[in-house]
């Protein structure tokens, strides 16, 4: 019995250093893992900016920078929203480029018939993001309704979208937009390039629909187990038709930026994204296995993910290299995220012995 | 008569974190015995046969000794290699693998053969059948067999393994008469060729049909091993039921105020023909034995899994329940018997956990959570409960059961239901938090609540239930006046 008064205590009189820096992480709202990677990112910037002075840091090279990730960070949280589901949706990035082409059709046929071109642009963006919503839709069906496992319906879908664009463009890429068009993907507000701020507003809303509403308390209850949410009135099916199509709505903004900065469209566009957004999510701390994640971790991943292979463009490394760099970064922060959790999982262990 | 022993099981206990399951358990079975090992719905039998298989470790002290050899530990390999084959209720076989490879499987893991010997494994079956007399085409796959015949393969696999104690878990359940009958040929002729047989059912004239003694257990402890000419029905039953735990026993009330009724209710398969009134205030307990229907019922009426016919009428209103949400805005509330897969999200917070219910109540108009209004919520609900550490932001896994069961009915009585659902509401508490939740839920009656309290534990219903429905395969068997009611009354309609 003393001794575990004893022990009590010692745990209690933890090294003041470290109550000084919980306290003011918690002051600020980020856990350890959060923490961890906004150190990472500093330290791959801070890496980059040393190693290429002049380069890495140019005001050409970081303004390229931000007209690169919005798009792979759009992709990285519509997958996101659905891994914190304990699913996977492998169809955003054709999700995207069918709508695009979607709206690319749609944009090219008004221009030629002479049409204005604001009007153009605004039907052509509408088009874009209603495809998105049906290309949601599908797989909310699928999945909520009918009951198909994420990472098979959504494979489903992918070919699925992949093969109607394939058909409408016969491989090859849709052009001739307005040229107003351009401006959500190439143009800048007050020095803000316009990705950018499409995808500081994608991140807010997140934020607010994902770690702010009730929907999206829903949403996490279901990712943990969704057997004890149905038992508590949820209506699970909706929620997550609610959700893919949500998912679907970001591959929609994913696709005006792509078409917008490639001034095209085509069906293979982003379809890098797909995995490096599975790994951009699951880097930033969302739980494969459902029911944990965080905007912010995600946000911060795809940066990471950025500056990394931007550094290594710069340094003239092979990008095959790069991809190898990349996979070996992503497995260790893994390995060590693991190794943290099995480690914490035995201390609590441990600690209940000692209290019962 | 040491010598005769096959099995000898002393002193078994058996501790989980806040419960003990097993205390003191003895438990002999001699060579070429029918033994039934009898008790009432969580009395340990499950557990001790999880000990004799090596899925459990007994605590210390206990003295297991199988064929004459002292077992200090026993991994699920040993008691397999020391000849005790475990019959689950779902035989533990592979549906999709043909009755030759099923019956074979063992011998070929433990010869650690890379390379499938089709004859070999096909002269395996072939003899093991030939054991039981038995003709089931070997190449045939297991699924496309019905129930009965994929038991015979199980017992056909236990004899390839060399079996000398049999454990089957309620083999007759899913059994017809005839197949039962046949059943009952095989363990004979097993018996004649020494094997032991360690049999567990509900059912009275199977048991006494077949047995030669008779263990009984009742919470966890051990009441006594009986010869077949020392036992009859009634004195079976009043040592299963004993004399346990007193719990308070509540004034039984007479309600008059119907607010609930249930009306022609059935489901195939499930249950058939339920109709029966609750009263404003009133508790009413359910019992029956497992597989009577009690859940099932309870989950129909919750939406989880709809009727097939029937009306339900709440308040006089005949009410639409498809899905639990709309039972839940109905004002039903239904806490399930599984609390740690099916009430808990056990990786979430207490907070999160008590407010999922009741999400809309801590919402703006916008959808957004307040979270004044969820940390108020939650306070509220921490301190009339007496949740217990009261810290909203705990994991829901790391409560004691008796606060996780706390948590559960503050999820519920935070949606103010009228008619309040408790399935099995003090499985796997201790003995005080027990009797704390008896209190709370005569409380919530007193106040007006609707209570209906499903419960396999005799005591638990006759302690608070003012009525007790009986459910005996699928059917009301009687509904009771819970004023001066016994557990031999209840146990006669249950069985």
């Amino acid at each position: 019995m003393n001794k575990d008064i004893q022990k009590n205590t010692k745990q209690i009189g933890a090294p003041q250093k470290e109550n000084r820096m919980r306290r003011l992480v918690k002051k600020v709202h980020l856990d350890t893992k959060e923490l961890v990677l906004l150190q990472l990112l500093i330290g791959v910037f801070l890496l980059m900016s040393i190693l290429s002075p002049g380069r890495f840091l140019s005001v050409y090279n970081l303004q390229s920078m931000a007209y690169q990730f919005p798009e792979f960070g759009i992709f990285a949280l519509a997958m996101m929203v659905i891994v914190v589901t304990g699913g996977i949706n492998l169809s955003i990035t054709y999700s995207a480029t069918l709508s695009s082409i979607l709206g690319a059709v749609v944009l090219v046929a008004l221009n030629n018939l002479g049409v204005q071109p604001l009007v153009t642009v605004v039907i052509g963006v509408l088009v874009i993001i209603i495809s998105s919503i049906a290309c949601g839709a599908v797989n909310g069906l699928i999945v909520a309704h009918i009951g198909i496992t994420p990472m098979l319906a959504t494979l489903g879908t992918m070919t699925l979208f992949e093969g109607i664009a394939l058909n409408i463009t016969k491989g090859g890429a849709i052009s001739g937009f307005p040229d107003m068009f351009q401006w959500f993907g190439n143009s800048a507000i007050l020095g803000i390039p316009v990705p950018l701020l499409i995808f500081v507003l994608v991140i807010i809303a997140t934020y607010f629909i994902l770690q702010r509403s009730s929907f999206g308390a829903k949403v996490y209850m279901i990712g943990c187990n969704p057997t004890a949410t149905r038992f508590s009135g949820v209506n699970v099916k909706k929620v997550l038709f609610l959700l893919y199509i949500y998912s679907g709505i970001l591959t929609g903004f994913a696709g005006i930026i792509m078409a917008s900065r490639y001034n095209s469209a085509k069906e293979s566009y982003g379809y890098t994204y797909l995995l490096q957004s599975v790994a951009a999510a699951v880097l930033g701390g969302t739980d494969i296995s459902g029911g944990f994640g965080k905007v912010f971790g995600t946000v911060v991943s795809v940066l990471i993910l950025q500056v990394i292979s931007s550094g290594l463009n710069i340094f003239g490394v092979n990008r095959f290299i790069t991809d190898v760099i990349m996979g070996m970064i992503l497995i260790v922060v893994l390995t060590i995220n693991f190794v943290n959790n099995r480690m914490e999982e035995k201390a609590l262990l441990s600690k209940k012995v000692v209290t019962a | 008569m040491a010598q005769n022993m096959f099995l000898r099981m002393h002193n078994v206990s058996k501790t989980f974190p806040g419960v003990k399951a097993l205390k003191n358990i003895d438990l002999e079975v001699e060579y070429g015995e029918i033994h039934a090992l009898i008790g009432e719905n969580g009395a340990g039998k499950s557990t001790l046969i999880k000990i004799l298989s090596g899925v459990y470790q007994p605590d210390e002290g206990a003295e297991i000794i199988i064929d004459g050899v002292v077992q200090k530990t026993i991994t699920p390999l040993d008691s397999l290699k020391r000849g005790i084959a475990v019959i689950y209720q779902d035989f533990s076989l592979f549906p999709n693998l043909s009755v030759a490879e099923n019956i074979a499987m063992v011998s070929r893991v433990e010869k650690r053969k890379k390379i499938v010997n089709w004859r070999e494994t096909n002269q395996i079956a072939r003899s093991a059948l030939a054991k039981l007399g038995l003709k089931i085409p070997l190449s045939k796959t297991l699924s496309e067999l019905s129930v009965a015949k994929q038991q015979l393969v199980a017992i056909a696999r236990a004899l390839v393994n060399d079996a000398k104690l049999i454990v089957m878990d309620e083999p007759t359940s899913a059994l017809s008469r005839g197949e039962v009958e046949s059943l009952f040929s095989i363990i004979r002729n097993l018996k004649e060729q020494g094997i032991s047989i360690l049999f567990i059912s509900h059912k009275l004239d199977e048991l006494f049909a077949i047995s030669d003694r008779f263990s009984i257990l009742r919470d966890g402890k051990y009441v006594g091993t009986f010869g077949e000419d020392e036992l009859d029905d009634d004195r079976l039953i009043s040592l299963m039921v004993g004399r346990k735990i007193e719990y308070k026993i509540f004034e039984k009330r007479t309600l008059v105020d119907p607010i609930f009724e249930v009306r022609n209710l059935s489901k195939a398969g499930n249950f058939k023909d339920i109709s029966f009134t609750l009263h404003r205030g009133e508790i009413l307990g359910i019992t029956g034995l497992v597989g009577a229907g009690r859940s099932e019922l309870a989950q129909a009426i919750f939406g989880l899994n709809p009727s097939d016919s029937g009306e339900l009428i709440l308040e006089g209103k005949r009410l639409q329940v498809n899905a639990p949400e709309q039972a839940v805005q109905h004002g039903i509330s239904y806490i399930p018997e599984n609390r740690l897969t099916e009430g808990l999200i056990l990786k979430k917070t207490m907070s999160d956990n008590i407010c999922l219910t009741v999400l809309k109540q801590i919402s703006s108009r916008h959808g957004l959570i307040e979270k004044e209004a969820q940390n108020k919520l939650v306070e509220k609900w921490i301190e009339e409960m007496h949740i217990r550490p009261n810290i909203p932001n705990m994991i829901a896994s790391k409560l004691s059961g008796g606060n996780q069961q706390r948590v559960v009915l503050s999820k519920w009585l935070a949606t103010d239901p009228k008619v309040l659902i408790v399935d099995e509401p003090t499985n796997g508490i201790d003995i005080g938090a027990k009797a704390d939740i008896h209190q709370l839920l005569r409380d919530l009656s007193e106040q007006g609540m609707s209570i209906i309290v499903i419960s396999s534990e005799l005591p638990e219903i006759l302690a608070i239930g003012d009525r007790v429905l009986v459910m005996r395969r699928g059917k009301i068997a009687a509904i009771l006046d819970g004023k001066n009611l016994t557990q031999e009354e209840i146990m006669k309609e249950a069985l």
